[in-house]
């Protein structure tokens, strides 16, 4: 088995990567659907697939607000501290 | 018969040996040492050893119990594991540097008084700043330094905290602090400094990027949990560490999205990681101290292995930054793919090690109903799976080639990512094993349906939003301001200050002096009558008074330790401020 060879045929195969993954995608929420639930604590955790779109949120909620702060206020040229 | 060895003298006193050995010999030698470590620690029985009565107070050397245990076996694999990393590296004192800095953090370890706590933190913070010199470079050596400096301040508010707890219990036994005074605050100060909880963190981020490359993987490990330890064994159940390690996990995740330099990135997540730690402690129930132990231990091993494979593309590449990295995952599979085992560990996907123990914190804020805690926590995890899972390793193995053409690593530096490798998907894999050193009886499954359904739809969602957003998230040659901005340009502006504004004023008042009293000759004898006459008079009668009055104090002093030891806390304090402005 080759690790080199499987890598590189994945990346060359990115069409049938991104199919797969959409239907594995599809499937964690598909899925949420038909599980049981007795234990919970947040009413969130009775909603299927509530955790998806939080996950979805969150992510696109940290890429946007530290963008952001370091665009307007944080980010700085490389020599900054060596001037 | 000797009943008991601390674990550290064969990493620190045996360390010192080191430099007799050459070659082969050297290497085997650099092997021994930290699994000699190990299997003293596999080995100890749990009770309280080495007890040494030293000026009157009791130093002890070994307290062994479940805590101080796993956190001793982690630290001691994190010494084996980093040492076979390094076993290529011909520079000896970075060799015996890494062994007394894991060493003292064993010694802390097994600290059963702040006295003992105190000598092997500050060693460590001392053995430690020789990895970041050693990269020979000037932004190393000031970064050192910056470091050095943090690092000495925090050890004076430990120490001033340490003295006023003797003076006002008398004990230094190092337990859980109940009275909320100067010392208990005090104390927790020099604590959070070494775990980095804001606004105490920026040393992390500013020197573990411009460590050795063997260096960080060493530095990556021990300064953070031995503090996460600390705060366990004397503020479990601190409310306010509940906020602050929750602020923590978020703020490294903010500025992760920032960071080009690929061991900065890993450093922020250092920081947002040990947040999930020091808000379990501040939750302090069964379940999150467990939950903390168990994060911290697999945390060790997984950020080693996220340190080892960025130390990889560093040293084959000679680049550093996402910017300029990119499509190397051809020359470089096997350090890939071992790199992404850390990845899917520390982002907590299903069959990886932080599956198993992150989530422990997790559920420990839900038990509490800490909704807004448990939903930050939750968001900071997919800022977990986003930069170390996807954004670093996308940027650097995959992505636009960067024209390197890099081979893989050194076998040995292979090798010791493929045990921590394997150490991850084991305790994934068959976390009763992590479950049985946890201090706490654990009653905690983490393979329930729910749980695995909701970390997949969680981790792949970030997935679906990175790539939908993955245009924007590359690297840019631009380096973010963090609060090391007070110490690195804050003080250069009131050196400025002084240079422009203070020394100007005093160099009007030299002149003035010189025109009005060295231009005259006459007055000049005349003064040196006034000096002769008046002057030594003036002194003499000073010193009669000195002596006077030194009598008089004499009868003051009371002989009473306490007496002093405020006094020295007094002077200390004041030393630390003088320190910090």
């Amino acid at each position: 088995m080759d690790i080199g060879k499987i890598l590189e045929s994945l990346v060359n195969n990115t069409r049938t990567v991104k199919r797969v993954s959409y239907v594995v995608l599809a499937l964690t929420v598909v899925i949420d659907f038909f599980i049981s639930r007795h234990h919970h604590v947040f009413f969130w955790e009775d909603i299927p697939g509530f955790s998806a779109v939080y996950g979805f949120i969150s992510c696109v909620l940290i890429v946007v607000v530290s963008k952001a702060l370091g665009h307007y206020w944080l980010e700085r040229s490389e020599d900054y501290y060596n001037d | 018969m000797i009943d008991w060895v601390h674990p550290s003298v064969f990493l620190i006193l045996g360390a010192l040996f080191l430099p007799l050995f050459k070659g082969k010999a050297q290497r085997i030698y650099i092997i021994l040492l930290p699994l000699l470590a190990l299997l003293t620690v596999m080995l100890m029985s749990p009770g309280v050893h080495g007890v040494v009565n030293f000026l009157g107070f009791e130093l002890i050397f070994g307290r062994a119990d479940k805590l101080s245990l796993a956190f001793a076996y982690v630290f001691s694999s994190a010494a084996l594991i980093g040492a076979i990393y390094a076993l290529h590296v011909k520079d000896v004192s970075q060799h015996v540097a890494a062994f007394v800095y894991a060493g003292s953090s064993l010694g802390a370890t097994f600290a059963g008084d702040f006295l003992t706590l105190f000598v092997f933190w500050e060693l460590m913070a001392f053995a430690s700043v020789w990895l970041i010199w050693s990269r020979r470079v000037k932004a190393s050596i000031e970064a050192g330094y910056r470091y050095l400096l943090v690092h000495a301040v925090g050890g004076v508010v430990l120490l001033a905290g340490i003295i006023i707890l003797y003076v006002t219990t008398g004990s230094i036994r190092f337990d859980a602090l109940q009275v909320r005074d100067a010392a208990f605050y005090l104390i927790l100060i020099g604590f959070m400094l070494n775990a980095a909880v804001p606004p105490l963190h920026a040393w992390l981020t500013d020197a573990y990027p411009e460590a050795t490359v063997t260096g960080a993987v060493f530095l990556s490990a021990f300064t953070t949990k031995t503090a996460v330890y600390a705060l366990i064994r004397a503020y479990p159940g601190t409310e306010v560490l509940i906020w602050l390690g929750t602020i923590m996990a978020l703020y490294g995740v903010v500025f992760a999205v920032l960071a080009n330099d690929i061991r900065r990135l890993l450093g922020y997540h250092i920081i947002s990681q040990v947040g999930y730690m020091v808000a379990a402690v501040g939750m302090g129930t069964a379940l999150a101290i467990n939950g903390a132990v168990a994060h911290a231990f697999t945390h060790i091993l997984y950020k080693g292995l996220l340190f080892m494979g960025a130390g990889a593309v560093i040293q084959m590449t000679g680049r550093s930054k996402l910017s300029e990295l990119g499509g190397i995952y051809r020359y470089m599979p096997v350090t890939f793919v071992l790199y992404m085992i850390g990845g899917f560990s520390i982002s907590a996907f299903p069959l990886f090690s932080g599956f198993v123990s992150k989530s422990m914190e997790v559920s420990a804020a839900a038990d509490l109903h800490l909704t807004w805690i448990w939903l930050l926590l939750t968001l900071a995890s997919a800022g977990t799976f986003l930069h170390t899972g996807l954004k670093l390793p996308y940027f650097t193995f995959l992505g636009e080639d960067c024209g390197a053409r890099p081979t893989e690593p050194p076998r040995n530096m292979l090798v010791a990512m493929g045990i921590a490798a394997f150490l991850c998907v084991f305790i994934g894999v068959y976390p009763d094993w992590l479950y049985n050193m946890l201090p706490h009886e654990v009653d905690y499954h983490p393979y329930t349906a729910t749980h695995v359904v909701w970390a997949l739809q969680i981790l792949l969602f970030t997935g679906l939003g990175f790539f939908m957003l993955v245009k924007h998230l590359g690297g840019s040659p631009m380096i973010s301001l963090d609060l090391d901005w007070f110490y690195r340009k804050g003080a250069g502006i009131f050196m400025q200050f002084v240079y422009r504004v203070v020394v100007p004023i005093e160099d009007w008042f030299i002149q003035v002096y010189r025109s009005v009293f060295r231009g005259n000759l006459a007055l000049g004898i005349k003064g040196l009558w006034l000096d002769k006459n008046v002057i030594d008079g003036a002194v003499n009668a000073i010193a009669a008074v000195v002596v006077r009055c030194a009598g008089a104090l004499r009868q003051v002093q009371t002989g009473q330790l306490q007496h002093y030891a405020l006094v020295m806390v007094g002077s200390l304090l004041i030393l630390s401020l003088y320190s910090l402005f």
